[in-house]
């Protein structure tokens, strides 16, 4: 190899790059980690980014109370084993305070009432840059935003006034009250995640490979049975039944759906990511469904 | 495999858009929800045909406006290389945003509506890709459904637009009829355009050689943190991390720290995935040295006989991106590789006039997207090179102090006396 990196090298040196820039600008760093593969990536190349010193910031979790046990299981594993320190933020406690008010549909999705718990934490703890995991390939409003992206001081996005950002210079000045989305995985496709985690053999919550699970259709997606979502009686089509499957997306799990399949190894699932017709947010997430706009209006209002 | 990151240019409406939906669809990269959902809005639209364009025009208001605002950044791959795509706006109002997605690429692909010919916002565009620095133009004369196919009228915006570009500094152009809205020599060969001898789009962007664009010379190492942990494993451990700017260090090489002008030896290089013996750009890595000096993030790592220009008085080309004029004796922010300093507009040389490509001289202000050569003084010195010569070392962007927006992308020049 004369001096060349492969693809999936450029990728990581670019993200460790874009993170040790947030430890070197901000005062107050946080990381948003869900568990899922993204922030699971996410978090292994801030510590490569620190390396030796451990991850120096904290990592936040924003629990709609709707988890999957074993992403709690996982998160909880992770951020001991490096020796992070962790701060969940809760929504069920938001929705307790009467902060926050959920439609009274039984297992209706807490997918945007996050975004209130998410911005409550990002305050309380006065941070100034959060480093999350989105990628620009998940959706076609995230393909349009930058890797080091300002909040206003309500945490909104305008998608319509963003700063230019030119070659790997990231203009980090704000205002206090402002503060940053970074992106350090934004040239990263699902592809690409799934061969850096085989690649550098990352833990991830056992859910994301093959397993069996009692589901049930519902508008076209597998859902769980489970304590939030159940089949509705009398439907026919939501017949409750057991099938192998796998998540390709780990969220709340009323509205994370599961894909038929068999691939229980990283290495099964890069064959069948290279050949699936399906995008990873059609094929598994209930809340981009409704409208052409869903992701970029939460993320006006502050989403992830 | 390797990456080949490209960019759009082109007059609003030349069809940029609907040529990367094109070359995603037919090289079968689209999903099937994602093809569903376009289709769907360009019904509710009442569009005669599926708009391809709405698979990258990720907004609302580019929805609504049949526009590109800002850059979409779509990623693909063959089995031969991996593309990043950066889908840029035609409209001049947001040329900045074009630049935006252009600074990081390594090739542009430049659209003509083969009707119109070339405008003065494709000779912009042309010209920005050229400041730039980037070496691979691919003029694609689109719309060719619309004049017949015909040879005649490609030749002839091809020839035109030679002569225009023999003035800019492109290495390497390459130009192809296409229908971005048919499919015509996108991913296959055209059976309309018998004429027509070259490689298909993706065929080209497959084997076009990037590999020397970089700068494997000029070593430097721009420090970005310096990392010091508080451990008892790693007590004296002092590292410099950062990227590889250009050039190669090697474990074992003499360097010169920046401003401080001591030199020592490499002990170590550490990668992502562990200690090497070389590193190359753009790899992040921590280095550390046999001696403690005394090196903080700004300052710059190069060979004892091959070092950058070292100043505080330098000239540069710049784009301007503010609604507010520039002009002589304002001060900014300026951010160059890892350094932030301020930086004095000490006077204006020349707006470029991209039709004429003629420098008017007389100028007392830069309006948006002008172009334009500009002396800066800074407050603490510059460890660069000319952007020419080394992108990482000689680009910088200028910050308004009050609204802390980005206003300006700026590409140094060699110091003149
Ligand atoms: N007949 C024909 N129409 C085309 C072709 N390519 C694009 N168009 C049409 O031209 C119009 C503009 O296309 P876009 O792809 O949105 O243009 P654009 O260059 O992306 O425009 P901006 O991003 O706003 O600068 C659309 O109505 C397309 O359907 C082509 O090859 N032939
Ligand atoms: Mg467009």
């Amino acid at each position: 190899m004369a001096h060349r990196l492969s693809h999936l090298d450029t990728l990581a040196s670019e993200a460790i790059h874009i993170i040790r820039e947030v430890v070197a600008e901000f005062e107050r760093p946080a990381l948003l980690f869900s568990g899922g593969k993204d922030s699971a990536v996410l978090l292994h190349l801030a510590t490569k980014a620190c390396w030796p010193q451990r991850v120096p910031f904290p990592v936040v979790h924003v629990d709609t109370g709707h988890n999957f046990p074993e992403v709690l299981e996982y998160r909880d594993q992770q951020v001991n084993k490096l020796e992070v320190r962790l701060v969940v933020g809760s929504v069920q406690e938001d929705i307790d305070r009467g902060s926050i008010v959920e439609q009274p549909v039984p297992g209706a999705t807490r997918n945007r009432l996050q975004t209130f718990t998410l911005l409550r934490v990002l305050e309380e703890n006065r941070y100034d840059a959060i480093l999350g995991g989105g990628r620009r390939d998940e959706e076609k409003a995230r393909a349009k935003e930058r890797v080091f992206s300002l909040r206003d001081e309500f945490g909104q996005w305008d998608p319509r006034a963003q700063r230019p950002e030119l070659w790997n210079i990231y203009n980090t000045r704000h205002r206090p009250g402002e503060h940053f989305r970074v992106f350090p995985l934004s040239n990263w496709a699902e592809l690409d995640i799934w061969q850096y985690v085989e690649e550098q053999h990352l833990e991830l919550p056992s859910i994301y490979f093959a397993h069996r699970r009692t589901v049930f259709r519902h508008s076209g997606m597998l859902l769980a049975v489970g304590p939030w979502t159940q089949p509705r009686d009398g439907v026919a089509s939501e017949q409750a039944f057991e099938a192998t499957v796998r998540y390709r997306t780990v969220g709340d799990m009323t509205c994370t759906a599961a894909v038929e399949s068999t691939a229980s190894t990283p290495a099964e699932i890069i064959v069948e990511t290279a050949v699936t017709r399906v995008s990873e947010r059609g094929a598994t997430r209930a809340d981009d469904r409704f409208s052409d706009a869903a992701m970029e209006d939460r993320k006006r209002e502050g989403y992830f | 495999m390797e990456l080949l990151r490209f960019a759009t240019g082109g007059s609003v409406d030349d069809g940029k858009s609907t040529l990367i939906g094109r070359l995603l669809y037919d090289s079968k990269q689209i999903f099937q929800d994602q093809l569903e959902a376009v289709q769907r809005t360009s019904v509710a639209r009442g569009d005669d045909y599926v708009d391809l364009a709405l698979l990258t025009d990720g907004l609302r208001a580019e929805r609504e406006q049949g526009i590109t605002i800002d850059v979409a950044y779509r990623y693909f791959s063959t089995p031969k290389r991996r593309f990043i795509i950066a889908d840029t706006p035609g409209h001049t109002q947001h040329t900045r945003n074009m630049v935006t997605g252009c600074s990081t690429a390594d090739l542009v692909l430049l659209l003509i509506d083969a009707r119109a010919g070339a405008t003065e916002q494709t000779r912009r565009h042309a010209m920005i890709a050229s400041l730039l620095g980037i070496r691979h133009l691919v003029l694609c004369v689109n719309k060719m459904d619309l004049v017949g196919y015909s040879k005649e009228r490609f030749d002839q915006i091809v020839d035109d637009f030679t002569g225009f570009a023999e003035r800019l500094q492109v290495y390497d152009l390459t130009c192809i009829p296409i229908s971005a809205l048919a499919g015509d020599n996108v991913v296959d060969r055209s059976s309309e355009m018998p004429w027509y001898g070259g490689l298909s789009l993706l065929d080209h962007l497959e084997g076009v050689h990037i590999g020397s664009d970089r700068n494997l010379i000029d070593l430097r190492f721009p420090v970005q943190l310096v990392i010091r942990p508080i451990s008892n494993e790693y007590r004296d451990f002092r590292g410099y991390a950062g990227i590889i700017a250009s050039g190669v260090l090697g474990v074992g090489d003499e360097v010169v720290a920046l401003p401080s002008g001591f030199s020592s030896h490499v002990v170590s290089i550490d990668g992502p995935d562990g200690p090497l013996q070389e590193a190359f750009p753009p790899q992040s890595v921590v280095v550390r040295l046999e001696d403690d000096l005394d090196i903080s993030r700004g300052d710059m790592l190069c060979r004892p006989n091959n070092r950058p220009n070292v100043g505080q008085d330098v000239s540069a080309m710049i784009c301007w991106m503010a609604e507010a004029p520039l002009r002589a004796g304002s001060t900014f922010a300026i951010k160059q590789t890892t350094r932030w300093a301020r930086a004095l507009v000490r006077s204006l040389q020349y707006r470029l006039d991209v039709n004429a490509l003629h420098r008017d001289s007389r100028a007392s202000e830069l309006e948006l997207n002008d172009i334009g050569r500009v002396h800066l003084r800074t407050t603490a010195p510059l460890f660069y090179d000319e952007y020419r010569d080394n992108k990482a070392t000689g680009s910088f962007v200028l910050v308004d102090e009050q609204t802390n927006a980005t206003v300006a992308a700026g590409m140094l020049r060699r110091p003149t006396l």
